[in-house]
């Protein structure tokens, strides 16, 4: 970092001196102190501790989940950010506001709320338990906990791309004899890819590492419900700061590989949408 | 005029027909329905379940009570910190030019990536037992971990980029000039700070502030890693939940639930209402 101010205001040396202090002493050092403590190991224990069945299965378990509920969340966030932005209907403000909830609910309370609802007696649980179909206490639980957590995140990416894109677009395909189905898989779909992708990729990161609405409704038994963050959690109160760690630092390198790949995903996204808006002029020019 | 008429008559070919259209928004809100309405009204169902006096019972028993004073403090202290950073950090990227600011914004953002459970294990790392920045603090009598500067320590780290990643895009488009102008005709470096820029800022950060203290308030991961969970001593609202929860004591632990979700409400409602009175005050992303 090279410290230049090209600007005439004042305070520069003094503002970028504290957030880089703060940032170090918060965040930085901190966090670095997670891997200081796993060299301590050498490879090959680090290599056992990792390998291990129940660290293996509990990571497995926490990526396959996020996994699965982010692809969900991809096509139904889809679905409702398409429904707000090309439809309107009664209820539409409020739904609208409703959908930020799992951003500004205490993951606990989601968690608590959600194992009741989905549980044999809840309300949704009790239709689908004569079907034979279990969900609390179940991987398919904490599907349901990620899936909640993970849908502004979608919602939120795409629905700003929805709204900017050109109708034009669309009326263009259409005047070139191409059926809707066509319009939305070869002009909508890949100018949304993008921030699909980005919002696909910011809800796997945060579903990885979510501990608070997924305990109760998990089950948490080892080596089949339990997740990789409930792990460190059970390793530090065994008191083995050890075996936390280790499984805390391969969660920080997946969730690093994750912050460089939203990263690209975004960069891509703003010059995706660039070229749309430029595509998009002659067509406005051809309408006047 | 050829381009509307013939849009006009090939109307299927730019938009679903009445009964797709029906069939997608009854989609998307038999979804949201599911996942984030009955998730929220259950909380309220299961708080006033057995009446409106146990109700009232459960929060005002006294380890309730000492649940909400802790969660007010340390959200009292982590509030105003993230805000002085997120002033100054925004003030030095987006007020001046300098290398490695892509790196700054980056690792600003960093703890949205982590798990709140790695978050709360780092502090236990540096300050627990034998952590290796335990000698900093040993001869004082502050205690850290398991105490009221873990838990504020915890809250710092997960709600460290609200109130920056909020200010740095909007003080961006904002540029310098307002603040050239009052600089120019004689004001000093805080006067333009005070009369011109925190003015232009207001609603921005309040909307950041408004998220931060959400995520505060309800934070249950990194707080329940280093709190030890000590009843009317070092649990907050989110840990008290999880305590009568797991001791079976549903109505009380969904009276306190209740009251944490009444606050997520108020943060949706403020946070819509800044959206719609002052969206042109916020940055771009949150504009309607």
């Amino acid at each position: 970092m090279t410290f230049t101010s090209r600007s005439a205001l004042p305070g520069f040396h003094l503002a970028l001196g504290y957030t880089l202090v703060y940032l170090s002493l918060i965040v930085l050092i901190p966090l670095a102190g997670v891997f200081f403590k796993a060299t301590e190991l050498g490879l090959a224990e680090i290599w056992a501790i990792l390998r291990s069945e129940r660290v293996l299965s509990a990571l497995t378990l926490s990526f396959g989940t996020a996994l699965i509920a982010a692809a969900l969340n991809a096509v139904f966030g889809t679905l409702v950010a398409w429904v707000f932005v090309r439809y309107d209907f009664p209820g539409k403000r409020l739904f609208d506001a409703m959908i930020d909830l799992p951003f500004a609910l205490p993951t606990a309370v989601a968690g608590i709320a959600l194992t009741a609802l989905y549980a044999g007696n809840g309300w949704v649980g009790q239709w689908l338990e004569p079907l034979g179909i279990k969900i609390a206490f179940t991987q398919v639980g904490i599907i349901i906990a990620l899936l909640f957590i993970g849908l502004p995140f979608v919602v939120r990416t795409v629905e700003p791309v929805l709204r900017d894109m050109e109708k034009e677009l669309e009326e263009a395909a259409a005047l070139l004899g191409a059926s809707r189905w066509q319009t939305i898989r070869l002009v909508l779909l890949p100018s949304l890819l993008p921030s699909l992708l980005t919002g696909f990729a910011l809800a796997f990161a945060r579903g990885v590492g979510e501990y608070g609405s997924v305990i109760f409704i998990a089950g948490n038994l080892p080596y089949v419900s339990e997740i990789a963050p409930l792990l460190i959690v059970i390793r530090l109160e065994e008191f083995d700061y050890t075996g936390a760690t280790v499984v805390a630092a391969a969660m920080l390198v997946i969730a690093f590989v994750m912050l460089f790949v939203i990263n690209g995903l975004q960069a891509w996204s703003n010059r995706h949408k660039v070229r749309n808006q430029s595509l998009a002029l002659p067509v406005q020019g051809a309408k006047q | 005029m050829s381009t509307t008429l013939s849009v006009k008559a090939n109307h299927s070919a730019v938009t679903e027909s009445a009964g797709m259209r029906q069939l997608l928004i009854a989609g998307a809100l038999l979804f949201l329905l599911l996942f984030l309405l009955l998730p929220l009204i259950s909380v309220f169902f299961e708080a006033l379940r057995n009446g409106i006096g146990t109700y009232a019972e459960a929060l005002t028993e006294p380890d309730a009570l000492a649940a909400v004073k802790l969660t007010l403090i340390a959200a009292g202290i982590s509030v105003p910190l993230n805000l002085v950073f997120g002033v100054a950090a925004a003030w030095a990227v987006a007020k001046f030019e300098f290398r490695g600011k892509t790196l700054l914004i980056t690792l600003i953002d960093l703890p949205f990536s982590v798990s709140p459970v790695v978050a709360g294990l780092i502090y236990i790392l540096m300050f627990g037992a034998s952590g290796w920045a335990a000698g900093l603090i040993a001869d004082t009598n502050i205690q850290i971990i398991f105490a009221l500067p873990g838990i504020v320590l915890a809250t710092i780290f997960v709600t460290f980029p609200f109130v920056a990643r909020e200010l740095i895009p909007l003080m961006q488009e904002q540029g310098t000039d307002d603040e050239q102008a009052a600089l120019s005709l004689g004001a000093n470096g805080w006067q333009t700070f005070w009369h011109v820029t925190l003015p232009n800022v207001r609603w921005g950060l309040l909307y950041g502030v408004l998220l931060c203290n959400a995520r505060a308030m309800g934070e249950f991961g990194a707080v329940s890693v280093v709190s030890g969970h000590i009843r009317g001593e070092t649990n907050t609202m989110p840990l008290h939940v999880e305590i009568l929860y797991n001791e079976y004591n549903f109505a009380a632990a969904f009276a306190m639930a209740s009251v944490l979700a009444s606050l997520a409400l108020l943060t949706l409602g403020l946070k819509s209402l800044l959206e719609t009175r002052h969206g042109e005050a916020l940055s771009q992303s949150h504009k309607h």
